[in-house]
């Protein structure tokens, strides 16, 4: 410490009190040189939470108070939950992506019905109980209108009765049956159902006469759905299941399990998994000369998915939207010019192919905000009946007609058979 | 069975059990010279493959590959000196805490660089659909640069460790320390040293199976357990041990999806380990009074 | 520490913040799996990284047992013992049909007593192994259970159980994730947190706890002295489980569901990675370090980087605070 002088007296107190507060604060919380005394540690508890307390009330009605004088008329709050992160980044980056273009967007055009949307962006990492908490901070603290995602059935399922207590509007982006069914009054879902994707398959089976087959599936979410619709929709076709194995997803080879399918004398193959594993199981099957038809799930629905598989992608078939074919549409179809301009859009903002998981975000921003414009008020209950009631809305996964028995409002035309020919996906007009 | 069947089976088994035994034999340079079993060494495989795809965009296969090596190499020899060297006298739990939090730092890191997509190198002969018959069973060809590297690696590393200086002195390291530090060798940079091999070793690994597996931000961990399953299974610091316990597993694990459903394969294997680990610590082909020398 | 409890709450409800009861009460579940883990870690030296595997064991047998449906059972002789003991419950589920389930309580019991089966069973021979090894079988452990969740259908498979019901006590009180009952859950939540701190304090304070001490500090000389360090070692390890059970209990309960992600190795190592922080062996540092992150990483603090956030934190910690944060008194 300096030597004291008199002309910086008080500024050498204020130092050396600094210091030597540090320092017995040091002390205070790591060793027992200095016992609490009666006084003393009772001032260093209560001082410091207090005023960090005060500070914060300070500051939340302040801002409160700015923001409800400054900002007419209320903005719309819409939290969303994606697994950004984590086993399901596949899907909610890309949603997340979507939510934030489309948000930009809307705001541009002066927002919904004048009011602006604030989105309230939360990454889950696919984990149920962060979903959960993340659900419970949004709709407490934040209030807000509605939530979009989450991104898997696993994470939707469990907020479910959440938002329906609360009276939160839900519109997940998950395609589990048990999110809409039962019908939950506030919760909604925008994906194609799993049954209608595996219907479309059956069909085009049926007119192959295919009736002898072998279902892999991932062990997540996404693949149990589907193996459970394929089980359940089989005989409705007259197919035969002759083996059903479940893959962890994280597998690089399936040749064991391909070689145990080759024993079985199936006539088709249908896997049910998202990447890595569809590319994975479509080259191990040529590999070890199973060449039989493979049919994948619409998880399948990305170019690049097509383009990991190489020469072994050639002649799959999968059930999608249309939105990855939109070029190979014919000009007249109703979807084309909303399919055509959301591809263009992401494409110039993220330098990437649009994916059908973000259209399934795209489908619910539009369909809450076509709800909020046809509802007289702004109130929840409102929004929510204008929203069941929406009537052939052209959307991304397909045309949305709602009712208050069907919370999804997508039927089996929602889906075609796509099939890769040259390493690009092209309609399947079944040759 | 018929014998086709079987053989497919045996294929599919060599094709896993090269992918573990290819991940263990890294395992086993860092085990020998530190005594650490290094969490990291999945994601060494993860950084060589990403790495390696990202250089291929401009540069042909082979010297991708090889600059993906050194680059990790370097990686390698940078974690353990800002990490591991600090570490004084660091004991058991905290080595496997610090190398856990280093995997999962670089995954993180990993997701950031690059993102979460799935990638894979080109197959280095012949494509996706190309197979090799043998007696009715099919094989694919990278399979056999797997093994290939494999023996190389193997028979490598034994030459490297009987024949040349810094090999010898890292043996020494590993006998015992304050010994070789008597010597005159600098144990400390012999360490960094076998990170910096182990590093090198995994990327190739990570490299070459790129093409099979497919190759992600988190394609280290699933890796990394079954790496160090089949390492300590083949006897901890023994490279050939490690090969002869992958390709066993892989096999074992290929029957067991004849029999089984195959969400329960993973059961099969680690219940294998916990057995090996409660009755015979030190490994199908490791020394028993090797095994009861090594500190940790 | 009762008193910092009230007085938290005391102030939520005065800031009109009670939503962050939310985040308190579920991190007050993951704290408690983290203090057993610390006195298995730092008072017995063994490193668990699968301790996850029996906070899981104990949600899921909760959560089968309390929705699994016995009505076709109804007639055999032990539910109707239960029965008449007021420990089944009859309903409907969401689609209408009659369902019988068993009562929570009996659940709870069945999940203390399978994990102590587990953790006794798989302790005699695991126990026996040192540092890297011992990483390795219980980083094993961690996995089967991990692999048996996800791929058995009875647990629900991916998608993990859900509907459980709340956790019932007297006079309507229950424990749930509703508003209604949110006050509730939180005295009871950190009731039993406070109940465990204190048995584990008088554990540590007693004959038992200077054994352990005794082999934390040299095994060999424990030894020497007559400590049965097997014994103790293996009696920890399954007092460490049965706390994490009755935490995976609760938080099933609270949050009406489980998943195969609360096994899942990320959350075997957060717990080490919590432990680290608050002191191998503190379980005062344990607890406080548990609550803070746990409660910071469920309100989504740090985004997109949570996993780095704790692998950054268990480096960190090792290098420059080998012996956690909070430092304990030096008696």
């Amino acid at each position: 410490m300096r030597r004291c002088r008199e002309s910086d007296h008080n500024e050498l107190d204020v130092d050396a009190f600094v210091m030597l507060t540090v320092k017995k604060g040091k002390d205070l919380l790591y060793s027992d040189k200095y016992p609490p005394r009666q006084g003393e540690y009772m001032l260093k508890f209560r001082k410091i939470p207090a005023l960090v307390i005060g500070a914060v009330f300070v500051l939340t009605f302040g801002v409160a108070f700015i923001l409800a004088a400054t900002a007419p008329p209320d903005p719309i709050k819409i939290g969303a939950i994606f697994a950004v992160s984590g086993p399901a980044s596949n899907l909610g980056s890309p949603e997340a992506n979507t939510a934030v273009m489309l948000v930009n967007r809307i705001n541009a055009k002066g927002g919904i019905k004048g009011h602006k949307v604030i989105l309230l962006l939360r990454d889950s990492g696919s984990d149920p109980q962060k979903a959960m908490s993340l659900a419970k901070q949004l709709i407490e603290e934040e209030k807000v209108f509605a939530i979009i995602g989450p991104s898997t059935s696993g994470e939707s399922l469990k907020i479910k009765q959440l938002c329906n207590d609360e009276h939160t509007i839900l519109i997940s982006c998950a395609a589990a049956e048990g999110i809409t069914n039962p019908v939950a009054q506030y919760v909604f879902s925008t994906a194609q159902k799993d049954a209608m994707a595996v219907r479309k398959i059956f069909e085009t089976m049926k007119a192959l006469n295919l009736s002898r087959i072998a279902i892999a599936s991932s062990n997540t979410g996404f693949g149990k759905a589907g193996k459970t619709q394929l089980e359940k929709l089989a005989p409705e076709f007259g197919i035969e299941i002759l083996a059903d194995e479940v893959y962890e997803k994280e597998a690089t080879d399936l040749t064991g399990l391909l070689t145990k399918i080759k024993a079985a004398n199936v006539q088709a193959v249908v896997n049910w998994s998202i990447e890595p594993a569809q590319a994975i199981l479509a080259k191990n099957m040529r590999q070890i000369g199973l060449a039989l038809p493979l049919f994948q799930s619409h998880g399948f629905a990305n170019i690049r998915y097509a383009k990991a598989g190489g020469a072994a992608a050639e002649g799959i078939l999968f059930p999608s939207g249309c939105l990855i074919v939109a070029e190979a549409l014919q000009k007249d179809n109703p979807q084309k010019a909303v399919l055509m301009e959301f591809k263009k859009e992401y494409q110039a903002e993220y330098k990437e192919d649009a994916s059908t998981f973000g259209g399934h975000v795209y489908d619910a921003l539009m369909l809450l905000s076509q709800a909020i414009e046809t509802a007289p008020d702004l109130d929840k209950e409102q929004v929510r009946s204008a929203l069941e009631n929406i009537k052939g809305y052209v959307g991304i996964g397909g045309t949305f007609t709602l009712s208050p028995t069907d919370h999804n409002g997508l039927d089996i035309n929602a889906f075609s058979m796509q099939t890769v020919k040259g390493g690009k996906f092209v309609p399947y007009t079944g040759k | 069975m018929s014998i086709p069947l079987f053989l497919q089976y045996l294929f599919s088994g060599i094709t896993s059990g090269s992918i573990y035994a290819i991940i263990a034999i890294g395992f086993n340079i860092i085990y020998n010279t530190t005594g650490i079993i290094n969490f990291v060494q999945g994601e060494f495989a993860m950084l060589g493959g990403m790495t390696a795809i990202s250089f291929s965009r401009f540069m042909p296969l082979p010297a991708a590959i090889a600059c993906a090596v050194a680059v990790t190499a370097i990686t390698g020899g940078l974690l353990e000196f800002i990490f591991i060297r600090p570490l004084r006298n660091p004991t058991v739990i905290q080595m496997i805490i610090v190398t856990i939090g280093l995997s999962i730092l670089i995954r993180e890191f990993a997701l950031h660089i690059w993102d979460e997509k799935v990638h894979s190198l080109p197959y280095f002969t012949g494509n996706e659909i190309s197979s090799i018959r043998v007696f009715g069973a099919y094989l694919s060809p990278q399979v056999l640069w797997v093994l290939g590297i494999c023996a190389f690696l193997v028979i490598g590393l034994g030459l490297f460790f009987a024949h040349t200086a810094a090999g010898r002195a890292m043996r020494a390291c590993s006998a015992d320390s304050i010994g070789a530090t008597l010597c005159g060798i600098n144990t400390r940079n012999m360490v960094t040293m076998s990170f910096m091999i182990s590093a090198s070793i995994g990327a190739l690994a990570g490299c070459v199976v790129s093409p099979i597996t497919q190759t992600t931000y988190d394609c280290g961990m699933p890796l990394a357990v079954k790496g160090f399953t089949v390492a300590i299974i083949g006897g901890l610091g023994n490279s050939t041990g490690a090969v002869a316990a992958g390709l066993l597993l892989g096999i074992v694990e290929a029957f067991c999806v004849a029999v089984m459903p195959m969400a329960y394969r993973d059961v099969v294997v680690i219940a294998i380990l916990l057995m090996a680990l409660s009755f015979k610590p030190s490994g199908l082909f490791g020394n028993s009074a090797s095994h009861a020398l090594k500190e940790f | 520490m009762a008193a910092s409890i009230i007085a938290i709450q005391v102030a939520t409800t005065m800031t009109g913040s009670e939503f962050l009861l939310t985040q308190l009460i579920m991190a007050a579940w993951y704290s408690l799996v983290v203090v057993g883990l610390c006195l298995l870690m730092g008072y017995a030296g063994q490193i668990s990284l699968g301790h996850a595997a029996f906070f899981a064991i104990g949600g899921y047998t909760t959560a089968v047992l309390s929705t699994v449906n016995l009505l076709p059972l109804k007639n055999a002789l032990p539910l109707k013992m239960l029965a008449s003991l007021g420990l089944t419950k009859g309903g409907t589920d969401p689609w209408g049909c009659e369902v019988l389930h068993l009562s929570p309580w009996i659940s709870l019991l069945a999940a203390v007593t399978a994990s102590a089966i587990v953790a006794y069973g798989i302790g005699i021979p695991i126990l026996r192994l040192k540092g890297h090894y011992l990483a390795m079988a219980t980083l094993g452990v961690g996995i089967i259970t991990y692999r048996i969740a996800l791929g058995t259908p009875l647990l629900g498979a991916a998608d993990g159980l859900s509907d459980v019901p709340p956790f019932p006590f007297f006079a309507g009180l229950a424990l749930d994730g509703t508003r209604a009952h949110r006050l509730f859950s939180y005295y009871f939540s950190w009731s039993i947190v406070l109940i465990v701190m204190l048995l584990l304090v008088n554990l540590i304070g007693s004959q038992a706890g200077r054994a352990l001490r005794a082999i934390h500090g040299n095994e060999a000389a424990a030894q020497a002295m007559g400590v049965d360090t097997a014994r103790y070692k293996l009696h920890l390890f399954a007092l460490s489980a049965i706390i994490a059970a009755i935490a995976g209990v609760f938080m099933t309960h609270y949050s009406g569901g489980i998943g195969p992600a609360e096994t899942s190795v990320m959350k075997s190592v957060r717990y080490v990675a919590i432990v680290a922080v608050g002191g191998m062996a503190n379980v005062w540092g344990a607890l406080i370090a548990g609550t803070i992150l746990n409660f910071l990483s469920l309100r989504g603090f740090f985004g997109t980087y949570d996993d780095a956030v704790f692998g950054a934190v268990l480096i960190v910690m090792m290098l420059f605070a080998p012996n956690g944060m909070v430092m304990r008194k030096k008696s």
